[in-house]
């Protein structure tokens, strides 16, 4: 077990070092950053003042090593835009999205896994035909859309919730809904699917054998083998959450790090698109790999593959 | 004589279909007595597995079960609850199952697996049950076993899954085991010493066992009486030495022509064979079951089949004159 964590481990700092030479390479992408920071009308020995100010005549590699340098101590440098430190700006919103796609993915896991569950218990039945229409329904309509229509119903017809804001726990009641609800079907029926099919193995029919309830079937049984795929699916799916929220994000004003990302990119705000390109992705690597380790945790048989 | 342990009357299995009723299991009658084996033989799709899960309550959601009589140690599983069956099965009768390799679950150690029979019908401390545990595996030849509490279903071979499976049977000390052709998955090697180890472990500890196989040569070895179901009808039913020594039913002669005998079958010779297929399970069968494949059959194979009987050896044929009409009692 140890093992195969200090191999997971290896691994995920090797694709974090590859994720931020390629998140750091992007500067040069757009053309050459000294320009672009310069602004327009700047003379020729404007450009080469900032150059050499911000260091780009320097070998790429050496360049790339100084930031990753000042990258694992926390500092991304100043935000062209702000002109204030990357790392204080990205952590203000940040602490937004990561409750927000805690609580997301948490309605969405609570809901989804007993509603899976039953209705693998019962295939076919009302409960299952419901828990499809759910699901379907959740995956077919827009988050803006879904959005908008809790703002319509529950912020400005009855005014139980504040439409936007992140003052109290209740302007999160909305997007969590909204957030949790896009996540859920997906969820819900590969439970289902799991369940289903480990219902049917031979150590089901042993387990009800030595006298074990229906529910000591189902879940000791049952539900700890058909979550094994679950696991890594909510694992992406929270790497999601956290950096692809944006839609959610703006529609409830919530001042989230997706939506600081898209504006940044607008403004051509690269040390904070870099910084957050960073953070999306180790917080993918990080979910995968708290993903793998729980499933080894659950299932012996991947330890020693 | 005291009274049966296990007695079943005219048990049916249905499986409802859109073309049709199947009848998998058409009305069979059988006693077990304490510490007793009986062994069910016969062609594979002629109901004894379901036969076996429905003594246990195991059938399946879609498939119906219904009996005249079915009682277990003066407890009538046809009226029991599910919370009743739930204490019987795996406390007062454990089953066996066909396939070793998916039989465990492979996310719980085998100690997990083994100490959980015994404490969902017991009170006691984990330790015990864990003592308990060890020493069954002991019990079925597994060599150091407290190391094995540890180890996944993965980490053990077929034959040491069948030999878990077994102790975990009897983890409660049932007083009725049903195997389910419990060596037909592994390596032929390894058939005879389970069968040996079941064998053995149930005379010793005194129950009664169900063992469903069909390899004619286990059940001359270990049962005391012998079932021969054809089409889910018992064909013929007595104790070993009537059954292989005077098969009474055209379908158990043919089974045992199947074998090659020592000194009986010559070299060269070509072995028996039952010529044909066993008939649809879909709708009533007019007559004998084994009317479509018998060579004894005529016109009055179509009509009822009586059962008949000579001291407690039961058979279903027409052909066989000279025995007494049986009573409603079975073997």
């Amino acid at each position: 077990m140890i093992n195969f964590v200090l191999r997971r481990l290896g691994l995920a700092l090797l694709v974090s070092l590859t994720v931020s030479f390629l998140s750091f390479m992007l500067i040069f992408l757009s053309g050459d950053p000294a320009v672009a920071i310069a602004g327009e009308g700047a003379s020729m020995a404007d450009i080469e003042a900032v150059r050499s100010q911000y260091g780009f005549d320097r070998p790429i590699l050496v360049q790339y090593f100084a930031w990753l340098g000042q990258a694992v101590q926390g500092n991304f440098g100043n935000s062209y835009y702000f002109n204030l430190p990357v790392t204080d700006l990205v952590a203000d919103r940040l602490s937004v999205t990561v409750k927000l796609g805690l609580c997301g993915m948490g309605f969405a896991l609570i809901t989804a896994i007993p509603l899976g569950v039953i209705a693998a218990m019962r295939p076919n039945s009302i409960v299952d035909r419901t828990a499809l229409l759910f699901s379907v329904v959740g995956q077919a309509i827009p988050s803006f859309w879904f959005g908008l229509i809790l703002i319509v119903v529950f912020a400005v017809q009855l005014r139980w919730l504040p439409a936007s804001g992140t003052d109290s726990w209740k302007n999160f009641v909305m997007p969590t809904i909204v957030l949790g609800y896009y996540a859920m079907p997906a969820i819900m029926r590969l439970t289902r699917a799991g369940m289903l099919d480990v219902l049917n193995s031979d150590f089901i029919r042993t387990a009800r054998a030595k006298g074990s309830s229906e529910l000591r079937v189902m879940f000791k049984h049952g539900l700890r083998n058909a979550i094994i795929p679950v696991v890594s699916l909510a694992a992406v799916q929270m790497g999601f959450m956290l950096g692809g929220s944006i839609v959610v994000e703006s529609i409830f004003a919530l001042n989230g790090a997706g939506y600081l990302a898209w504006e940044s990119i607008a403004r051509n705000d690269l040390p904070t698109v870099q910084a957050l390109i960073l953070i999306f992705s180790m917080f993918y690597i990080v979910f995968t790999l708290i993903a793998d380790v729980l499933n080894a945790c659950l299932d012996p048989r991947m330890r020693s593959s | 004589m005291t009274s049966p342990l296990l007695s079943v009357r005219n048990l049916k299995v249905d499986i409802p279909s859109g073309s049709g009723t199947l009848h998998p299991v058409r009305g069979i009658d059988f006693d077990l007595h304490r510490g007793e084996v009986l062994c069910v033989v016969g062609e594979s799709g002629s109901g004894k597995s379901l036969t076996s899960l429905s003594l246990m309550g195991l059938l399946g959601r879609t498939l119906e079960r219904s009996a005249d009589r079915m009682e277990f140690d003066g407890i009538n599983l046809l009226g029991a609850s599910g919370r009743q069956m739930r204490k019987l099965r795996g406390a007062r009768m454990a089953m066996i199952f066909q396939e070793p390799m998916t039989s465990l679950n492979p996310v719980y150690t085998i100690g997990d697996q083994l100490i959980e029979a015994l404490l969902l019908h017991r009170r006691m401390p984990r330790a015990q049950a864990r003592a308990r545990a060890v020493e069954l595996l002991e019990k079925v030849g597994i060599t150091a076993a407290a190391s094995r509490l540890g180890q996944y279903p993965h980490q053990l071979s077929g034959g040491l899954r069948q030999r878990v499976m077994i102790a975990m049977a009897l983890m409660c000390e049932p007083q009725m085991i049903i195997a389910d052709e419990p060596t037909t998955a592994l390596d032929v090697t390894i058939q005879a010493q389970i069968l040996r180890l079941l064998y053995d472990l149930v005379r010793e500890m005194d129950m009664a066992m169900i063992l469903i196989t069909h390899d004619l040569g286990v059940v001359a070895r270990v049962a005391d009486k012998v079932a021969v179901m054809y089409a889910g009808e018992l064909v013929e039913t007595g104790t070993v030495a009537e059954v292989f020594d005077q098969p009474l039913h055209p379908y158990t002669r043919g089974l045992l022509d199947c074998i090659p005998q020592p000194g009986k079958t010559g070299r060269g010779e070509p072995l028996g064979t039952i010529p044909g297929i066993v008939p649809s399970l879909v709708g009533q069968v007019d007559g004998c079951v084994f009317r479509t494949r018998c060579t004894q059959a005529g016109p009055a194979c179509l009509g009822p089949i009586p059962r008949r009987s000579r001291d407690g050896h039961l058979f279903r044929c027409v052909h066989t004159d000279g025995y007494a009409p049986a009573e409603t009692k079975a073997i």
